[in-house]
């Protein structure tokens, strides 16, 4: 490579934008525009919940919702995100009150080495919205975007069909 | 990370299915796993790899990617100030390749940037000029020496034969097969991350890295560096799993010399695509087996001949030899055997530690071969099985006795006592998600066949030929609550649940708390081989004995008591009489007690030329039954129930049990229908989430369970690791179900759709 090739590929790191994350404005600076969602929100707003793990969409670690809709952060371009709303693990529940899913992937052994889990989470929240009573089948097809390599899913299931009933138990009162 | 598990109730002991204590961090995102570690000023670091197979490095030069704005340091192996290589057993993997690469994806340089992005602009500039030269990639011509050697050690690792008994035997039953295991990857979750940060000066260094075993890590790494021991300091980074792939050294060297190197921070993160040519793999395997039998299924004799892929460089290969040629009657009682095994250097990618270690090629060929026989001598397999069961008393191949607890024909029994599923093909609701291939590729459900298939594994456990295995665990116990302190790389297992469940039912508290896991106490040795309950759950009760000890001695000194009458009841001392009574934490007010334990399990031996001797310590087995519908126009397969009965000696938390039960299976399953590194000529072709298939909640059916709990009188707790069984019989079981199903022979895992249909 030629010396002058060099330094024609210098990073650009001079993007501003402004991403609206769990209900909060985080200004981007100097950021390159190659850079994904994933990437700006552990690396530059620090929220490191959501998790990189095959950069292909394959395995749903880096799950969060953008507009409501569920997504794998690593596949979405941040400055694509601009003015929509970015829901992250970090915004499901305050830090020590967690959600009834939270709650019920640890009371199930969920959670082994809980790297899948943050995004497990958002992908069963989402999927208990839209469907409150799934069966085990719905369930595995659902969630079947999300890869776990140390559970083999039996409790993972398991919890997120105690959240279901936990719920419909709610209603019924 | 310090984690407190703080209810107040007696609940917690050891039994209990307690939850995880790091459960709440990990749901809500908190917890940090080493990726999730950054430093102020930090830079980024990342690595060149070789892109051939096999060649000579004829230059480098890394000055065009030092004008490349934002890049700080390039290292090569000029720049390694110590041991130019490292390794677990053998030390022969250079830190950086200097004069030949001998696999797709040896580290060759590393850059340090300050944003990913120029790392890779960076790696891209710099120019290594190869002579390509032909590959060894065949196992075989390793063996036979018509490849010159392609590393100074030799083509050929280790060489072991194990001879037992009258090796002329025979039976009027003879059995034999030729068996293949593809390249299994670890594909744990968390890619490979670490956070060197160095000291003002540069003469030491802190590294968080997810890693299996610190101790071992930084006796390496300080080698390379040329560094004292202990001016490396580790602690371990947030684990997303393991299973064996973190074991070797991968990133460590490198992030500390770039650290080292700029002064600065340094974080090197894998992709997936660098993940699976930067960790070891299960090794590939071909095995020869032959049984001689009676004509009413008696083992008398087996056979075999074992070829396991090391790859490139050396890593455990040996142990995972000896693993996997001890292994090769199984759990059955034979008195006579002949065994050869290789484990062999090639240019393939470097294989070591995964789950099973050795155990799950040799239970693939040896169950493959019970089927045989049991069609040969006309019995059911589940019988032959039984027949042939192993018992205390039988001697191995080896020589060994097994001694203790051997519950073989009751795994059996109850795995087949468990109940079958009751659902038809497609399930009562006619649902096309459980056909084989769901909604969209399947036939329809009138061709669909079910098959049953049953294996059964032994496993040794911890360490073998003769290693020092031991670990350290400190307890401090003031005012009531138990401090914990260990290196022990809690990976996603959950040791760090059960530590708190032994300081508990040991010292009677409620309230433990978990120090820091780093080198800041002794090793706890890897967290690899079922190892860890037995091994640092003995050290964690050791310690936790001693502490109570002094506690009953202060408590019986100023109460006029005598110390050998006193027991501990839920959260009081107690004294046998039972006048005496006080709360553990009224006792220890005002008071600190200490102790640090090293535990160390019963002595191995080394093998002979012939392949005897106790080498390993202990055992655990498991009985696996699968049912599978497999469609055969399209070769597709699905996995409907696995049964298994498990000997876990004693369930120290039946939830984490059924965890780490569930989760070996899941990966036993992928072995056996869909998980393969494919490696053509020394290339990978599917180094990616997309092309190499792991099992989706879709893929991994419901699993019924049965655990078989006979303490093992040597085990500290009576617990015995539950880890690897899970994942050994598993595989044969579902391949036996899909033999069943199409009524053919199958001999290599994974079994694809070309293997159903015969296309080929």
């Amino acid at each position: 490579m030629s010396d002058q090739l060099a330094a024609a590929t210098v990073v650009g790191l001079d993007e501003h934008y402004r991403l609206h994350v769990n209900g909060t404005d985080h200004d981007v600076r100097d950021a390159w525009v190659g850079e994904s969602l994933l990437y700006v929100l552990r690396e530059r707003l620090g929220l490191t919940g959501s998790k990189g793990a095959c950069e292909q969409g394959e395995c749903g670690s880096c799950s969060v919702l953008v507009d409501g809709e569920l997504v794998c952060s690593c596949l979405v371009m941040a400055a694509s995100a601009i003015g929509q709303p970015i829901l992250t693990i970090e915004g499901i529940a305050p830090v020590g009150s967690p959600s009834d899913v939270q709650q019920a992937f640890v009371d199930a052994g969920a959670v082994q080495c809980g790297f899948c889990t943050p995004g497990l989470i958002m992908a069963t929240h989402n999927l208990l919205e839209r469907s409150p009573d799934p069966d085990v089948v719905e369930i595995r097809e659902e969630l079947s975007g999300n890869v776990c390599r140390c559970t083999g899913y039996g409790r993972i299931i398991d919890a997120v069909q105690r959240v279901s009933i936990a719920r419909r138990a709610e209603a019924a009162e | 990370m310090s984690i407190t598990a703080g209810e107040r109730t007696r609940f917690g002991r050891l039994g209990d299915s307690i939850t995880r204590p790091d459960g709440g961090a990990k749901v809500q995102g908190t917890f940090a796993f080493s990726s999730d570690l950054g430093a102020d000023n930090a830079l980024w670091g990342a690595t060149l790899r070789s892109p051939h197979p096999y060649a000579r490095i004829v230059s480098i030069d890394v000055s065009p990617a030092y004008r490349i704005s934002g890049v700080e340091a390039i290292i090569t192996a000029e720049d390694v100030p110590g041991e130019l290589t490292y390794g677990l057993i053998s030390q022969d993997q250079p830190v950086f390749a200097s004069e030949f690469v001998r696999f797709v994806g040896e580290p060759i340089a590393a850059v340090a940037a300050d944003h990913p992005e120029t790392c890779r602009r960076a790696l891209e500039a710099i120019i290594v000029v190869y002579e390509v030269l032909e590959p060894l990639t065949d196992p075989e011509r390793a063996i036979d020496g018509s490849h010159p050697p392609i590393h100074p050690d030799g083509n050929v690792i280790r060489h072991q034969r194990i001879v037992c008994g009258d090796v002329d035997a025979t039976g009027a039953v003879v059995v034999e097969g030729n068996y293949e295991i593809g390249m299994q990857d670890q594909a744990f979750l968390g890619l490979e991350a670490a956070l060197a940060t160095p000291d003002p000066g540069g003469a030491g260094i802190d590294l968080h890295v997810a890693t299996q075993w610190l101790h071992e890590d930084q006796k390496q790494i300080a080698a390379c560096l040329g560094l004292p021991v202990d001016s490396i300091r580790l602690t371990l980074g947030g684990v997303g799993g393991a299973f064996g792939a973190r074991e070797d050294i991968s990133l460590q060297v490198h992030t500390c010399l770039l650290a080292l190197r700029t002064g600065r921070p340094v974080r090197i993160h894998y992709s997936r695509a660098e993940s699976f040519l930067g960790h070891v793999h299960r090794h590939p395997a071909r095995i020869w087996m032959r049984h001689h039998a009676t004509a009413d299924g008696r083992i008398v004799k087996v056979e075999a001949r074992m070829v396991f892929d090391g790859g490139a460089y050396a890593s455990t290969s040996s142990a995972v030899l000896i693993n996997g040629i001890t292994h090769t009657q199984g759990p059955y009682k034979c008195a006579n055997a002949i065994v050869d095994g290789y484990a062999v250097r090639t240019n393939n990618l470097p294989c070591g530690a995964m789950r099973g270690f050795g155990v799950v090629q040799a239970c693939f060929a040896h169950e493959s071969q019970m089927d045989k026989l049991a069609v040969a001598c006309g019995i059911d397999p589940i019988e032959l099985r039984l027949l042939n069961a192993m018992e205390i008393g039988d001697k191995l191949i080896t020589g060994q006795i097994i001694e203790n607890v051997a519950p073989v024909a009751r795994c059996i029994r109850e795995t087949a006592a468990l109940p079958l599923p009751d659902e038809p093909v497609g399930g009562h609701d006619g649902n096309v998600m459980r056909l084989p291939g769901g909604a969209g590729r399947t036939a329809d459900s009138g061709h669909i066949r079910r098959g049953i298939g049953f294996a059964v594994s032994i496993k040794n456990l911890m360490y073998s030929e003769g290693f020092d295995d031991y670990s350290t665990a400190r307890c401090r116990l003031a005012d009531g609550i138990a401090t914990l302190k260990f290196a022990t790389s809690e990976v996603g297992q959950g040791f760090v649940t059960i530590a708190g469940q032994i300081a508990r039912s040991v010292l009677g508290v409620d309230d433990v708390v978990l120090d820091p896991i780093d080198t800041g106490v002794g090793s706890a040795g890897s967290t690899s081989a079922s190892r860890q309950t037995w091994m640092s759950g003995g050290a964690v009760n050791a310690a936790c004995h001693k502490v109570r000890g002094l506690m009953f001695d202060a408590v019986a000194s100023s109460h006029g008591l005598d110390a050998s009458d006193l027991s501990i009841e839920g959260a009081d001392i107690v004294d046998s009489v039972g006048v005496f009574r006080i709360s553990v934490a009224e006792a220890t007010a005002g008071l600190a007690f200490d102790e640090t334990v090293e535990y160390r399990h019963t002595p191995t031996e080394d093998l002979d030329e012939n392949g005897q001797g106790n080498c390993h310590t202990a055992f655990a087995f498991v009985a696996h039954r699968a049912v599978v519908d497999v469609d055969p126009e399209l070769g597709l397969v699905k996995v409907i129930q696995i049964a298994t009965a498990q000997d876990v000696g004693r369930a120290l938390n039946p939830l984490s049990v059924r965890g780490q039960i569930e989760g070996g299976i899941a990966q036993g399953l992928g072995l056996a229908v869909m998980e393969e590194i494919i490696m053509t000529n020394g290339r990978v072709r599917n180094a990616s989430f997309t092309d190499y298939l792991l099992p989706t909640f879709l893929d991994m059916p419901d699993v019924v369970i049965s655990l078989i709990e006979e303490p093992d009188p040597i085990a500290p707790l009576g617990a015995k690791g539950v880890g690897e069984p899970p994942t050994i019989s598993s595989t044969p079981a579902i391949v036996a179900a899909i033999r069943d199903a199409i009524g053919r022979p199958i001999d290599r895992v994974p079994v694809r759709p070309t293997d159903i249909v015969a296309l080929v």
